[in-house]
């Protein structure tokens, strides 16, 4: 019948996470505390919660991340993945950058996605990220109208990416971003604090003397920069969620 | 699946190779706690509807004219969060190279036959039970210039999207008893054998559909810090 689920024992929880973390930060990040939540003490991450299904005991481990590799581009990415905003929106903004190696040279096989907050502040997530055609099942961009919050881009060959969003709401002042690419063997998380919108001091106390890292700054009249630096000199904040 | 099924290189007489690409890309510095901000946009995450899939989306061998070459598969399983409870209505995209192990892409220019009836994509939405099911064909393996002979075992590209931003996943799916596996420097980028060897379907042949198809089984279970928060779907 079904296959035998690994058991539930040797999983290490996951594991803290070490260097520069607990941000010395202001009220929006309070002190270390982890997630509240039934199971948030560490190590015990592998205790069913309270709704747990009858019939699954324990589960195993979280299955683990590999690397998108360098052939996702036709599965992946979508017609109008940038175009987060309603067309016409007077108050979109235009975001870009670069994604950079250890070299400093641009990485063309990146896949970013952003998820971001409503510019009132809401996060009801809706669908409509692109739509079908209904008589071939070609991908369609989206319906220009709805905002999911939610895109995806893939560097071009210059390592260059363009997101035209609307602007974050000031409680939550940015986009959240994963950030795929081969040799990467698992994503990574970073945040776009959007210069102007009130968020520098939640930037300080996450990031701390790194915090710029995390800001994309405003270029021009509604375009602000933001490029990624995976390592070395410059290397951009990546963010972990982890308990 | 035994954990012996994803030996870790040493058994198999030599040191496992690294994976270069990821010299100048893995970040040196320790990612930063973001901690407890019950505020954080990534507990919650986009969601994907019957505008962004279609059913036909799961069977990867009826996109074209005729029927793709090679072994004719069935891939299911469930997916779930840390706490054992299904992710249901989320999104699920997969993509492989063909039965001769190339990709419909084109970087991939090794001497392998393209196939003009598989171009190796699919989606669909988990269900009710957190259930996925896809037809596909086996992919090939096929050679890559990590080093010497490096041939990746045959794998299915997995993305997957919990109910928060922080459940997101990209993972490969193995096939059972692959002696690639053994030096396969991707796989091997996890570091704990029963964490690999979680990333290795089994065969099932409950899932098999007579005289069309052979079954694989293979559960997913998304990490991050929503496990811990109730499901909507539960407490509604």
């Amino acid at each position: 019948m079904t296959a035998p689920i690994p058991g539930p024992a040797p999983v290490p929880g996951p594991a803290p996470v070490p260097g520069p973390a607990s941000a010395p930060g202001p009220a929006s990040v309070p002190g270390s505390a982890s997630v509240p939540g039934p199971a948030s003490v560490p190590g015990s991450a592998s205790v069913p919660g309270p709704a747990s299904v009858p019939g699954v005991a324990s589960t195993p481990g979280p299955t683990p991340s590999q690397t998108v590799g360098p052939f996702y581009g036709y599965a992946l990415p979508f017609p109008g993945g940038g175009e987060v905003a309603p067309s016409g929106d007077a108050t979109a903004i235009t975001v870009h950058g670069y994604v950079y190696d250890g070299a400093g040279e641009p990485v063309p096989d990146a896949l970013l996605e952003f998820w971001q907050a409503a510019p009132d502040g809401s996060l009801v997530p809706r669908p409509g990220s692109w739509r079908r055609d209904p008589a071939s099942g070609a991908f369609l961009a989206r319906d220009g109208l709805d905002f999911t919050g939610f895109g995806r881009v893939p560097t071009g060959a210059d390592g260059h990416w363009t997101l035209r969003t609307l602007p974050p709401p000031p409680t939550a002042p940015y986009l959240s971003i994963c950030l795929f690419a081969r040799g990467l063997s698992g994503h990574l998380f970073t945040r776009a604090y959007v210069e102007g919108l009130g968020g520098e001091r939640e930037l300080k106390g996450l990031a701390g003397d790194r915090a710029e890292t995390l800001l994309a700054r405003r270029e021009g009249a509604g375009v602000f920069r933001f490029d990624v630096r995976l390592q070395g000199e410059g290397e951009t904040v990546f963010l972990s969620f982890d308990r | 699946m035994t954990i012996d099924a994803v030996p870790d290189g040493r058994s198999a007489g030599r040191v496992v190779d690294p994976y270069r690409s990821g010299a100048l890309r893995e970040p040196t510095r320790a990612p930063v706690a973001v901690g407890g901000d019950p505020e954080a946009v990534e507990l919650y995450g986009p969601v994907f509807g019957t505008t962004e899939v279609t059913s036909l989306d799961a069977d990867l061998t009826r996109r074209h004219l005729a029927e793709p070459h090679g072994e004719r598969i069935t891939v299911s399983g469930r997916v779930l969060d840390r706490a054992g409870r299904p992710v249901r209505g989320q999104l699920v995209e997969i993509w492989q190279a063909n039965a001769s192990g190339r990709y419909a892409h084109q970087r991939d220019q090794h001497p392998a036959p393209l196939d003009p009836n598989f171009t190796g994509t699919g989606r669909c939405l988990t269900d009710a039970d957190g259930g996925y099911a896809f037809t596909t064909i086996r992919p090939g393996a096929y050679p890559w210039g990590n080093h010497e002979n490096a041939w990746r075992p045959a794998h299915i590209h997995f993305s997957l999207f919990g109910r928060a931003f922080t459940q997101r996943l990209v993972t490969q799916m193995y096939f059972p008893g692959d002696p690639l596996l053994a030096y396969d420097p991707i796989l091997h980028t996890v570091s704990d054998a029963a964490a690999r060897a979680r990333l290795v379907a089994a065969y099932d042949p409950e899932l098999s559909v007579c005289d069309w198809s052979l079954g694989y089984r293979w559960d997913i279970v998304l990490d991050g810090p929503s496990a811990t928060l109730p499901d909507p779907e539960a407490t509604r």
